[in-house]
């Protein structure tokens, strides 16, 4: 199957194995230790462990972009930050 | 505690696969294309975050995102507060609830394209009903040269397409209002803003959380109307993100930039779409029995 179209990246080709991971990961975190029921963190709603993912990476996507438009294009320690922040996610919210 | 039985999940996998052709897929090219440049004949170069930052830093983005939201600030300014009151004024029995049912829901029966079709010709000056009976008047209108006339054309228009909607979401959440609730406000002697205020307004939340979602969405996502009766001018005036991203993408073959842009543009639908859907499963796990007792 040509896929040329598609027009693959090394980079991006990371980037979707890393998500992919990431909720492959939470999956087995979910079969070996459930823990998903909704619980209501700081900032006063319900979240599951899949909301908290959700929200780690859509917060992620706006601090590189925020990064990008006002620091430059140099993005590890945006990575940084989204780690941190999505650390704080998971134990916070 | 409540079990759950994961094995459901089964069920959604049809789906999944569903979506992963008509979205992920797509997507998935999308994000590969924003990082490379191509000169046709399915050739590209890498370029980096280039793409973002580019659009990041452009005026024309800034421009098209800002007339986004200012359209989309006036549409729900205007659409929720008439779709209310309408609702609020339509019968709840006899014959006239199916007549008003079937008026309202005439103009939502009709496609786009033909929506502007209809407002580009009956906003002519010379021709159409509404512009040439303006002239007349004596006003000074003309959507083609005008920015404000031709902004209030498009508004003015998207609030006879979609008003409908807003409406008959309130009224179901209005028919569904037992009426015991209005027996009681009788017998305490509620005013007319009081039940309003007390009864029907708290009645229709859920209603209305889902109207200014989806009229929330529909107008920072459109792209037909505007491009069929403005073109998305006169100059820049009404060139929104989805008319400014077709001319990159398609105008000029600009992908690496159309790409990056749509990406950015997914991001700020993704974030509100999810706010609301936040707030809207909020209130129901609120509103759940049981919340808030020890």
């Amino acid at each position: 199957m040509d896929l040329s179209w598609m027009a693959w990246t090394t980079p991006t080709a990371i980037f979707f194995a890393v998500i992919l991971c990431l909720i492959l990961s939470m999956c087995v975190w979910e079969w070996i230790s459930p823990g998903g029921q909704p619980r209501r963190g700081i900032l006063r709603f319900e979240t599951t462990r899949g909301d908290r993912l959700f929200v780690t990476l859509l917060g992620s996507a706006f601090i590189n972009l925020a990064w990008l438009a006002l620091v430059g294009p140099n993005l590890w320690w945006a990575l940084a930050v989204c780690i941190v922040f999505g650390v704080l996610v998971f134990v916070f919210v | 505690m409540k079990s759950w039985n994961n094995k459901a999940w089964f069920l959604v996998l049809p789906v999944l696969l569903l979506v992963a052709f008509s979205a992920i897929i797509p997507l998935m090219t999308v994000v590969n294309y924003s990082v490379q440049d191509s000169f046709g004949n399915n050739e590209f170069y890498w370029v980096g975050l280039e793409w973002f930052k580019e659009v990041l830093e452009s005026e024309r983005f800034h421009n098209a995102l800002m007339r986004n939201l200012l359209f989309s600030a006036i549409i729900l300014l205007i659409e929720i507060p008439l779709g209310i009151a309408i609702a609020l004024a339509m019968p709840r029995r006899g014959w006239g609830v199916s007549v008003c049912l079937v008026l309202m829901a005439l103009p939502l029966l009709i496609p786009w394209n033909v929506v502007g079709t209809i407002w580009q010709v009956f906003a002519r000056v010379d021709i159409g009903l509404l512009g040439y009976t303006l002239t007349q008047l004596g006003f000074d209108y003309n959507y083609t040269q005008d920015v404000v006339d031709a902004w209030i054309t498009l508004i003015v228009m998207d609030v006879w397409h979609w008003t409908s909607l807003v409406v008959l979401l309130c009224y179901s959440g209005l028919v569904s209002i037992p009426q015991a609730y209005y027996q009681a406000a009788r017998i305490d002697g509620a005013s007319r803003w009081a039940v309003f205020r007390y009864i029907q307004l708290p009645k229709m939340r859920r209603v209305l959380v889902i109207a200014v979602l989806l009229r929330f969405m529909d107008s920072f996502m459109i792209y037909t109307e505007p491009f069929v009766v403005t073109g998305g001018g006169p100059g820049n005036a009404t060139t929104f993100l989805s008319i400014d991203l077709v001319q990159m993408a398609i105008g000029q073959f600009d992908l690496g930039p159309a790409a990056a842009m749509s990406l950015i543009y997914f991001l700020i639908i993704l974030l509100v779409s999810w706010v609301f859907y936040t707030v809207m499963t909020q209130q129901d796990a609120d509103s759940a029995p049981g919340r808030g007792q020890p």
